[in-house]
């Protein structure tokens, strides 16, 4: 059941943002709704800055990034974030040496927590930076995914 | 079927009487008796046994121990980074004594004439069975790396290990080389073989669609009387550092998060006793026994690496023991702990080397595994060429063994550069003796074992380099996966560990020029985690060997090591 009401309230975000970072969808088919300058920008600042009204976000411990330590598969990276901060509208997600670094940027109801999963892609190893807005402020928190040519273990 | 401790002994006094205790017995130093070092009364009431990275050896072998493994940044100077002498002397161990044999390299050959084989399991059996008489109810873990490794159990598609291990009683194993035998085979034999037998835990494998385990996370059994959790975490690069091809639907990871829930979930069940039968690699168990609470000890391997004794890490719930119990049969671990009032209250700890001189075999498993290995005896002991001097794989860098199987594919598949996987496995061959088909197979035996050519440019050589050295030396274990470098043939080079990737790796050179960062070279391998259809590597390996006529190993091609001045994981061969 929690699930289920979890998927339904944030759905259309959830889907927008698995599709873009997994490059299915180009900006042109999308609705008014994309937001085209943050998928323009080529720096974490800039996406920010597109995505959130603001490139200035102080670190926070609140903030849990679940991700591998190292990729099993660059092409999908399984993410979770979550916070308990109180009146969390968005969330987004900077992958910083992707050639476009924002990954997802979602729009959180009032009545929904502060929870995101999604799958990204990343070209090499990189800090994965995820930001919270909460009332009206940003926070945010990285670490680093390893994404490695594999073999030679054990 | 246990046997008494009396009969162990007259077992011990027929095997000394036929004279298998060598020549030179009597130490000119104090040492430890071998048979007095398997008289180990019980202690407490809970006691686990475990072994791990068995590497499918069922029979008595060499194993040389590293002469270098370099531990950086904080894991500089402590276990399990320290070697030779410096071993020694951390721990305690008298040179020249059977201890000092069979936890270091020091005076290999001379040492090993004088101890003997080591391993085999049918003297595992034995010992098992003794150790078990003296504690009912004790619990025989497998820390995984059993299927894998020998020309028998790639030939039986893991089924003499499977067979062996329920003989020799195992109660609960997890699992990393297991994988390589494809999801479906490793399904198969948890229903047809372990069900009822052995439980396969492991809480860090769930399936990739819907994030749901994919093993029993752990089990939990009662000890006289004591509930007591066993936790499973297989090798967590496993995709990564083999072919993931192979588990297409299972995602792996560290997991510390779900770590810490499932030793709160089997302490709310009732567990007295949290037992995490780990195959992370003994710097990642050091770092999640800091980080998570609750485990009484970590019974680790992956890394192969023998301490003798537990290392007492420090974390929020209180203390946990980390152990790593060694690899290819050579070492059971007795962990025994006194528990009282739901609490374990202290602890007895031995790792003993198991001595295959002074362990009778036991018959039943004799018979199993003379049984497994009579359709190939004929391939298995084909001699391909003597060995000219001591060949050995372990070690951060290239071993002898190893650099025998470079000179291979250097020559067979006229090649410019050679790599061959760091793989911890393989046993050593003693200078005079026959180099077997058997022999190579310990060095080779793995599902994906197709010699590979390729045309790469040195740019591209130089960022393999770096990878790897990066997953062996990255100074936070989480990023390691737990192999040894990668061994490289015809390219010179030089490496930092203690830099950061992409600045390891430098003074690369080939036939005494620079390599070009744009000229391609012919690059040979083998192992690799893509489908690669063709001769598989030990064909090469042995034509090569029996071309020869005296099996003599060119230069051993070791990097020069820059950076960690007196580093304790550092001796000379």
């Amino acid at each position: 059941m929690k699930r289920r009401s979890f998927l339904k309230g944030t759905v259309t975000s959830s889907m927008l943002g698995v599709a873009a970072s997994a490059g299915l969808l180009t900006p042109q088919s999308v609705l008014a709704a994309w937001p085209k300058a943050a998928f323009d920008a080529k720096t974490v600042d800039g996406g920010m800055e597109a995505a959130l009204g603001s490139s200035s976000a102080s670190e926070s411990g609140d903030i849990k990034i679940k991700a591998p330590d190292i990729a099993e598969n660059g092409a999908v990276v399984p993410i979770t974030i979550s916070t308990n901060m109180p009146d969390v509208d968005a969330i987004a997600v900077f992958i910083e040496k992707n050639p476009v670094p924002i990954a997802c940027s979602y729009d959180l109801g009032a009545t929904t927590k502060g929870f995101i999963s999604c799958r990204v892609k990343m070209g090499k190893t990189s800090d994965l930076i995820a930001v919270v807005r909460s009332g009206g402020k940003l926070y945010s928190a990285k670490k680093m995914v390893k994404v490695t040519i594999g073999g030679c273990g054990g | 079927m246990n046997i008494s401790r009396r009969e162990f002994l007259q077992m011990l006094a027929v095997a000394s009487a036929a004279g298998v205790a060598l020549p030179g017995q009597a130490a000119s130093k104090a040492s430890i008796d071998p048979h007095q070092m398997y008289e180990l009364p019980a202690f407490g009431n809970v006691s686990f046994l475990h072994f791990t990275d068995c590497h499918a050896q069922l029979m008595p072998i060499w194993f040389r121990e590293p002469n270098i493994n370099i531990g950086v940044g904080s894991m500089k100077g402590h276990p399990p980074h320290l070697v030779g002498k410096n071993f020694l002397r951390y721990f305690g161990i008298e040179p020249g004594s059977p201890e000092a044999y069979a936890f270091t390299h020091l005076d290999f050959v001379e040492a090993a004439k004088k101890y003997g084989k080591v391993g085999g399991f049918s003297h595992l059996a034995t010992l098992v069975k003794h150790l078990r008489a003296q504690r009912p109810n004790s619990l025989l873990l497998d820390g995984g790396d059993t299927w894998q490794g020998s020309a028998t159990s790639l030939w039986t598609n893991a089924q003499d290990m499977v067979d062996a291990t329920k003989l020799l009683g195992v109660d609960v194993m997890t699992g990393h080389w297991e994988f390589t035998f494809g999801a479906e085979r490793v399904t198969e034999i948890l229903e047809n073989d372990l069900e009822g037998h052995i439980d396969f835990v492991a809480q860090n494998v769930i399936d990739n669609q819907w994030e749901e385990d994919v093993f029993k996370p752990y089990v939990i059994k009662e000890m006289n009387g004591i509930p007591t959790a066993i936790i499973g975490q297989a090798f967590p690069y496993t995709p990564i550092a083999n072919p993931r091809w192979m588990i297409p639907d299972w995602s792996f990871g560290i997991r510390e998060d779900k770590m810490q829930d499932t030793v709160d979930a089997a302490r709310e069940a009732g567990a007295q006793v949290v037992i995490v039968l780990s195959h992370n690699g003994m710097d990642v168990d050091l770092k999640l026994a800091s980080r998570v609470s609750g485990i009484d000890a970590i019974m680790g391997g992956h890394t192969h690496d023998a301490v003798p004794r537990p290392v007492e890490v420090k974390n929020a719930g209180g203390v946990t023991l980390v152990i790593n119990s060694g690899s290819n049969g050579k070492f059971l671990s007795v962990l025994d702990f006194d528990v009282k009032n739901g609490k374990v209250r202290d602890y007895r700890y031995r790792l003993l080397p198991v001595f295959s001189n002074y362990i009778e075999a036991d018959p039943q498993m004799a018979r199993l595994i003379s049984d497994v290995r009579k359709p190939y005896l004929s391939k298995l002991n084909e001699e391909l060429g003597v060995a000219d001097e001591l060949l050995y794989r372990r070690g951060n860098f290239n071993g002898t063994f190893d650099q025998l199987i470079l000179d291979a594919m250097l020559d067979v598949q006229e090649a410019d550069i050679a790599f061959s996987p760091g793989f911890r496995w393989g046993v050593s061959v003693l200078p005079g003796e026959p180099i077997t088909f058997e022999h190579v197979m310990t060095q080779t035996a793995i599902t994906y074992p197709t010699a590979t050519l390729s045309e790469v440019s040195g740019e591209q050589i130089k960022v393999i380099l770096e990878d790897v050295a990066d997953n062996l030396f990255n100074e936070d274990p989480y990023y390691q996966q737990g192999g040894d470098m990668v061994r490289v043939g015809g390219l010179k080079y030089a490496i930092d560990p203690t830099k950061k990737i992409g600045h390891r790796i430098t003074d690369m050179e080939l036939n005494g020029k620079p390599l070009s960062a744009s000229k391609k070279y012919r690059l040979a391998g083998w192992a690799s985690i893509e489908k690669r259809e063709g001769t598989p590597i030990w064909e090469v390996v042995s034509r090569y060997i029996r071309d020869q006529d005296t099996v003599r190993v060119k230069a051993l091609n070791v990097p020069r090591i820059k950076g960690p001045d007196n580093n304790p994981g550092l001796a000379e061969a």
